[in-house]
Order: structure tokens, then C-alpha cells, then sequence
């Protein structure tokens, strides 16, 4: 597809003919560029977009093979929706994914942070084989782990609980939101602290006072990026919870909407539209700063 | 960063006062790390070798008391055609997933950098199916794929290609090919990211001096964009596998291993040995399976890594 380069000066219809042909690529490649970029949206999103057409369906509409899966034959109804907070423990799944995604959070921080600046900034020897273990410790799958840490918290009196989740699921987050912190303190100039603590502060004064305002944003990319790993996590509450008051969202849908063979499928699609598109906004908000903080870890690292 | 690479460090011109400081540093890396270590000893490295140990013993959930019974649940789980076929699903699923997710990713990522108009609602669309927790999507598919009212069959019928439908998860190659698209359709949003920061950390001269060089679209994606971002491409490819090769949750939302156990992944066979028939010790002989792999994987990534470190 190389462009045939114009050697000695052209001629003026040469020129306008290779400016056209440039413009007409020029078109060609927005309207492919838009072509795949809704094609991609489409097949990424329809299955979310067509979810929230089933959720709203009369079951006299969705329960019929001929009728058109894409529109409503039959008008809108709520009732599934709302089903789903009167007749099923949805609200309670739900606040409990988001206590304990916001207490994992917590424990993330507060465990991940100092280790992060202790590898990134203090310069142990020990530091770099501490960021490698660190990164191995978060490909260790929870596939691999669940049957003794199953064990781990029967002994340990959580077993039914969604406790357990809370002592667990730091498991998950803490390595990886270490290693994207590390990333983020990379990229912060040494200046800032020294500068500090030629100042008067000590290490830990200039650290609260100028690294930890400067990290904020950092510290709000992992909060998200934690909190979508534990709302997603299946197996760890498979495993640890049957009572339904106890389950999440992840585990309590498809358990507890699925009853042997009955299927209430338009609260099942309700449900997933619910939590999906929350999760995916905020996500969203802080993408950007996500690739940042991936590119320095993974860069600088 | 840059300006912080010269190291000299402030020790030499330090007075005694800020020696002491000096010194703190040293008890302040060990008092900020102790704690995640300590958590991550206790809660991932002593189970991992407690998994090990399980698979040895004939612990099991009624009876949890440990006695060594050496190879007896590895002959067991040999012994079952079951753990063959989980393990091959287990590769199948893994490269065939990987492969898609590598190209499609890539695609999605020249998308995702590209500037054009709406971009930020085709960003959002496009990250659905990541942040979305996986069994909730999965529970949406399972209706697409529905034995009966299944919409794709639906436009097929419609369009002309079938006449019966295609009950995607009854049968066995039918099923696999459904585990495979649920997992590449969830994990592209995420290989694109990890390209897109590949993509973007190419410096706009190289790029623009291949365009006034006269390179085209695919000269420069093939000489210039993929050589130059091969590490990440590596990474996300390798993100890519360990996600689908130790997930279960797919697996087990949309066929539960069937139809007879054709589908089963080591994941979800371990699941259903260790915690649905109470027999860890088979369970995690299963799940041990699933290591060596893991370790060849991130010893891959971390070599990928080291090479964009020489970039």
C-alpha cells in the first residue's frame, strides 16, 4: 500500500492527484475507524443492552420462540425489577458487596501504601526481589488456594460468614494495588520527600505531608480497580458462604435466582444491569489514570 | 523519573541528626512492609503449601483430621477420564482464548487510542464486560445461549441458516466453542487497556516519520507499532491466559461442566471434587495441576517486562 513517493519536483495535476487520493484515504480511514469502533461497542455492550430489554418483559412476551428478542412485543413492565428487591435478598447482596469491597479497599490501603513506598523509595537491597515476589504472590490464582483457605477459615470461625471475604480478599488485591502503587511512586520526583526533609521534617512526616497528597490520585485508581476485583470475585464466596443473608452479589444471583429449574430470568438480567453499569461509570472515570499507573509499573518497575 | 535517577546519596553530606534519620530509614522499610508480608505468609504462602499438603492426606470436609496417605488421591484422580479431559479443556480453552483475545484486543486498542467523536460512551461500552463480575455476565449469557428462547438462534433461524436450534450448551463442541467466546468476550477489554499502553508510548515521531516515509496503515502496524510494543502485547497475552486458564466461574454458571462433564475445566473439576463431594485431598491434587503452568506464564511476563525496561 505504499504511497509512490515523488521523487523529482511533480507536476501540478500529479500533485493535486496525490493530494486527493491522500484526502480520499484520509475519509476511508475515519469511516473504518467508526465502523470498528461501533462494531466493537456493539459487541461488547449488546449483551448488556439486550439484558435490559429482557429485564423489562412480560413474561407472556419473553416465554414465546418466535417473538423478536430485540423489541418489546408486548408493552414494558417493572414487576421483574421490582421482584427482585421485594421478593428475592438482592439489597441485601448487594450491601454486601459494597461493605466489604469498601473494607477490603481500606485494608488494601492501609497494607499496600507503606509497602509500596518501602520498595519504591527506601531502597533496601532486598527491594527489587521484593516487587518481583510481590508481583508472583498476585498470579497465585484463588483456584489454587480456595480448598485450604477454606480450611483456614473454618478454623478460624468465619466459615458462613461474609467476614470471611474480608479476611480473604486481601489476598487478591493487596499484590496487585502494591505493585501499581509502587508504579505511582515512581513516577513522583525523590526531590518532593527530600526537599521535605531538608526542611526539618523526619521520612514519615515529609511521606504524610507531601507524598501522600501527591499519591492521592493513584491511591483513588486503586481504590476503583480494587474494589471491581472483589465485586467480581467468585470462587473465595462459592466456597466460604451458604447462607443467603451472607452472599454477595457475584455468588447470590446466580444461586439464589436460580431455583432448580425455575429461572427468573428478567430479575436475573435486572440484576446485572444494576451492578454492571455502576461499576463499569466509575471505572471509566479513572481509566486514564489506570494506563498511567500500569505503563509506570510495568515500565519503571 | 529522570531527575531522580543520578543517585548521590544524601548520606555523605549528612551531620550526625540527620545520620539518625538515615538509619530510621532502614527500621521504616522494614516497619511498612512487615505487615503485608506477614498477611501475605499467612494467607497465601502457608496455603499454598497446605494445598500441597492436602493432596497427600485424606482430608475431607466431614472429616478434617491429616493423615498422610502419600500418592493414593493422584491415582485416584488419574484414574478418572474426567481429570483428562478437564485438563485438556483447560489448554484448549487457554490458547484458542488467548490467540482471540491477542487480536482482538489488538484491534480494540487501535480503536480505544484513536480520537473521534463519542469516544468516551464507546470506552465505557467496550469496558462492560471487564468490570462486570463475571458470574452476572455469565448468567446473561447463559440466557443467550438458551436451549430454547436463545436470541442468536433466534436471528439465525430469521436470516435462514437453521432450522432447529442450535442448543449451544447440549452439546459438547457447541459448549466449548460458547466457554471460549464468553471468555474472549470478557477478557479483550482488558488485553486492549494493557495494549493501549503500549500503543501510547510510542513516540508521536516515530510514528509521523513513517507516515511522511510513506508506510501505510498495515506497514506501519507491522514494522513499527507491533515490534515496538511486542512486551505488552506479550503481557496481555499472558494476562489473558492466566485469567481464562484458572477461572472457573464460566465454566460453572453457564454448563456446570456438562453436558457429562465434557466441559470441565481443573478449576471447576477441583471445586466440584474438593468442596462439592468434600474430598480435598482429590480436590487439590486437581488444583495442583494447575501451577507449573502458572509459574511458566509469570516467569514469561516478568521476561517481557525486563525487556521493556532495556526500551
Amino acid at each position: 500500500m505504499a504511497a509512490p513517493v515523488a521523487t523529482d519536483a511533480p507536476s501540478a495535476a500529479e500533485t493535486a492527484r496525490l493530494r486527493r487520493r491522500y484526502a480520499m484515504r484520509g475519509v476511508l480511514s475515519r469511516v473504518s475507524l467508526y465502523l470498528v469502533a461501533i462494531l466493537a461497542a456493539l459487541l461488547c455492550a449488546g449483551p448488556f443492552v439486550w439484558s435490559t430489554l429482557t429485564a423489562t418483559k412480560l413474561n407472556a412476551d419473553l416465554y414465546n420462540p418466535q417473538h423478536n428478542p430485540f423489541l418489546y412485543n408486548k408493552p414494558p413492565t417493572a414487576d421483574h425489577v421490582m421482584f427482585l428487591f421485594t421478593d428475592t435478598a438482592f439489597a441485601t447482596f448487594a450491601w454486601n458487596t459494597l461493605w466489604v469491597g469498601l473494607l477490603v479497599v481500606l485494608i488494601t490501603l492501609v497494607l499496600g501504601v507503606p509497602a509500596a513506598y518501602s520498595i519504591a523509595r527506601l531502597n533496601r537491597p532486598w527491594s527489587t526481589p521484593m516487587g518481583i515476589g510481590i508481583f508472583f504472590v498476585y498470579l497465585v490464582p484463588p483456584s489454587l488456594l480456595f480448598l485450604s483457605l477454606s480450611r483456614v477459615v473454618v478454623w478460624s470461625g468465619l466459615q458462613d460468614s461474609t467476614w470471611s471475604l474480608v479476611l480473604i480478599y486481601p489476598t487478591i488485591t493487596v499484590p496487585v494495588s502494591t505493585w501499581l502503587l509502587i508504579g505511582f511512586l515512581k513516577a513522583l520526583p525523590r526531590d518532593i520527600e527530600e526537599q521535605a526533609m531538608v526542611d526539618g521534617y523526619s521520612r514519615l512526616g515529609a511521606v504524610l505531608r507531601t507524598v501522600l497528597p501527591l499519591l492521592f490520585p493513584g491511591v483513588v485508581a486503586v481504590v476503583v480497580f480494587a474494589f471491581t476485583l472483589t465485586a467480581s470475585e467468585f470462587i473465595y464466596a462459592l466456597t466460604f458462604i451458604s447462607p443467603t443473608s451472607e452472599k454477595v452479589v457475584s455468588t447470590g444471583v446466580p444461586t439464589e435466582l436460580i431455583r432448580g429449574d425455575v429461572f427468573f430470568w428478567q430479575s436475573l438480567q435486572a440484576a446485572n444491569i444494576l451492578i454492571a453499569v455502576p461499576i463499569a461509570f466509575v471505572f471509566n472515570l479513572f481509566l486514564a489514570r489506570f494506563i498511567s499507573g500500569f505503563t509506570m509499573g510495568a515500565v519503571k518497575g | 523519573m529522570a531527575e531522580t535517577l543520578t543517585e548521590t546519596p544524601p548520606r555523605q553530606k549528612l551531620d550526625g541528626a540527620r545520620q539518625r534519620l538515615s538509619d530510621r530509614d532502614g527500621f521504616l522499610a522494614w516497619i511498612f512492609l512487615v505487615p503485608t508480608v506477614v498477611y501475605i505468609v499467612v494467607l497465601v504462602a502457608i496455603p499454598f503449601f497446605l494445598a500441597i499438603a492436602f493432596a497427600f492426606s485424606d482430608v475431607t470436609s466431614g472429616n478434617p483430621s491429616y493423615d498422610w496417605v502419600g500418592l493414593e488421591n493422584f491415582y485416584r484422580v488419574f484414574d478418572d477420564a474426567v481429570f483428562w479431559q478437564a485438563l485438556r479443556n483447560t489448554f484448549v480453552f487457554t490458547v484458542i482464548s488467548m490467540l482471540l483475545i491477542v487480536v482482538l484486543g489488538k484491534v480494540l486498542a487501535m480503536v480505544l487510542v484513536a480520537d473521534f467523536k463519542g469516544k468516551w460512551i464507546v470506552r465505557f461500552l467496550v469496558l462492560l464486560p471487564w468490570t462486570t463480575p463475571v458470574a452476572l455476565s455469565s448468567v446473561t449469557w447463559l440466557w443467550l445461549l438458551h436451549s430454547i428462547y436463545s436470541p442468536i438462534d433466534w436471528v439465525l433461524r430469521n436470516v435462514g441458516l437453521i432450522e432447529e436450534n442450535s442448543y449451544f450448551l447440549g452439546r459438547p463442541a457447541l459448549a466449548m466453542g460458547s466457554i471460549i467466546a464468553v471468555h474472549v468476550w470478557r477478557l479483550v477489554p482488558l488485553a486492549a487497556v494493557i495494549m493501549m499502553v503500549g500503543i501510547l508510548s510510542i513516540p508521536d515521531d516515530i510514528t509521523e516519520a513513517s507516515r511522511i516515509d510513506g508506510a501505510g496503515f498495515w506497514r506501519r502496524m507491522f514494522e513499527v507499532t507491533i515490534p515496538l510494543t511486542f512486551p505488552l502485547i506479550a503481557v496481555a497475552a499472558l494476562f489473558g491466559a492466566i485469567f481464562t486458564f484458572t477461572d472457573m466461574a464460566v465454566v460453572y454458571v453457564l454448563t456446570g461442566g456438562g453436558p457429562t462433564n465434557s466441559t470441565h475445566v481443573l478449576a471447576s473439576w477441583s471445586f466440584v471434587r474438593g468442596i462439592g463431594g468434600g474430598d480435598i485431598g482429590q480436590g487439590a491434587v486437581i488444583a495442583l495441576f494447575l501451577f507449573p503452568l502458572l509459574l511458566a506464564a509469570a516467569i514469561l511476563i516478568l521476561r517481557a517486562v525486563r525487556k521493556m525496561e532495556t526500551i
